[in-house]
């Protein structure tokens, strides 16, 4: 019985994303949010804190939206996400281990080094907070640019993509955004 | 502070064009080896060597020699489109290793055959060194085209699609050169085919591993 209940499911999201490749929207929504408990459990299995697990899972609707142009309808979708959704939570794992090499531990952080140049990591760190409160504030165009180029280091076409808005557009919200944080900070 | 996961959903729905479906893996592989036979049926008889390659022909384990290595070229190419796309088996990855032992071990044989003969005196790096630019300088061109042809599936894991794409073009570029070797098979030959198939897997696979070459970050 559950056996068929998954075969029917499959079958159902092939279709779905067969008219994803043509174009249908709608089709392309309901897909990628019906997969979305998929793609948690397979995050899960590599990422331990819920935020990440929740990186993870857009990241990889970022990829399914990349390459979805290599799917074959007649080949069951699972496989094809599986794959996916495994290589990118592994791929996270890596960039995390290679990002916290280079991090500083909480026995070190209030240490003040002989050298200015030293205590920027930290200085840099205890001023996120204040960061994340003036990015909060910003207009919704310049706090999407920020978050797109900056937080989640997209590429300017990607956030073209993600955002609807001009690469010209993008580039100028930024600007103005990290000009106004600048400002903010500096007046604290 | 960055977008939910429903608002990435809503943006990208947005965001869904139509695209156009790749065509079958081995479709594409096909016109890519197809493409390379009619530049090759161009390219060879600009500095092959027919009444050579006649006289080698002769010999049964030449052609063994001969096809192993071709067919190392065509499944490693094979299974580099395949591997591409996600889903696909793993077991792909295995394709080129039958023939490729056969090339391995029907050149290791005449190798032997040869040595056994006339002993050390082939081996001088003079004459196997064309061999090596040869290999290297087929490899460039073929490696080029088989990327730009690879990357529009804009492969998720493209190391292991690089390595056995490099395999491949290492080896059919091993298959252009003995329209014109006139080198006896000596280890020191074998040697350096090897060097260069090697550095030609590790020179695509190294390149693979830039975001905005072959994999899906492109």
């Amino acid at each position: 019985m559950a056996e068929k209940q998954d075969s029917g499911k499959e079958q159902e999201w092939s279709r779905l994303m067969a008219a994803a490749q043509e174009g249908d929207r709608t089709a392309y929504e309901r897909l990628l949010r019906e997969i979305v408990p998929l793609l948690r459990a397979i995050a899960g299995r590599w990422h331990r804190r819920p935020d990440r697990v929740e990186d993870v899972v857009q990241d990889i609707l970022l990829t399914i939206h990349r390459v979805r142009h290599t799917y074959d309808p007649a080949r069951p979708l699972s496989h094809w996400l599986a794959t996916i959704a495994k290589r990118r939570a592994i791929d996270a794992l890596r960039r995390r281990g290679r990002t916290e090499k280079f991090e500083i531990s909480d026995e070190q952080a209030y240490v003040t080094f002989a050298d200015p140049a030293a205590n920027k990591a930290v200085a840099t760190r205890d001023q996120a907070p204040a960061l994340g409160a003036a990015i909060s504030v910003l207009p919704e165009s310049q706090r999407q640019a920020v978050e797109l180029l900056k937080l989640r280091e997209l590429s300017l076409a990607e956030a073209a993509k993600v955002s609807g808005k001009s690469i010209s557009a993008l580039k100028v919200n930024v600007h103005r955004a990290i000009k106004s944080l600048r400002a903010q900070l500096k007046g604290e | 502070m960055a977008p939910s996961t429903d608002q990435l959903i809503e943006r990208l729905a947005a965001n869904a064009d139509p695209v156009q479906r790749l065509r079958p893996p081995l479709v594409r592989a096909s016109l890519w080896l197809l493409a390379v036979a009619a530049a090759a049926a161009i390219v060879v008889p600009f500095f092959a060597n027919f009444a050579l390659f006649d006289a080698k022909l002769q010999d049964g384990k030449f052609i063994l020699e001969l096809a192993g290595t071709l067919l190392t070229g065509i499944a490693a190419v094979i299974a580099a489109f395949y591997l591409s796309i996600p889903g696909r088996s793993p077991a792909w990855m295995l394709l080129p290793i039958p023939p490729l032992v056969l090339w391995l071990a029907s050149s290791g044989y005449n190798c032997y055959r040869e040595w056994v003969v006339y002993g050390t005196s082939g081996w001088h790096l003079g004459e196997t060194a064309g061999c090596f630019g040869t290999i290297i300088g087929f490899s460039v061109p073929l490696g080029v085209a088989l990327i730009v042809m690879l990357r529009r599936a804009r492969p998720v894991a493209p190391v292991p699609v690089a390595a056995l794409g490099g395999l491949g073009v290492a080896a059919i570029s091993a298959f252009l050169l003995q329209f014109n070797h006139d080198v006896d098979a000596s280890f020191l030959d074998l040697g350096v085919h090897a060097l260069a198939v090697a550095i030609v897997v590790l020179a695509i696979s190294a390149m693979a591993r830039q975001p905005r070459l072959l994999s899906v970050e492109q």
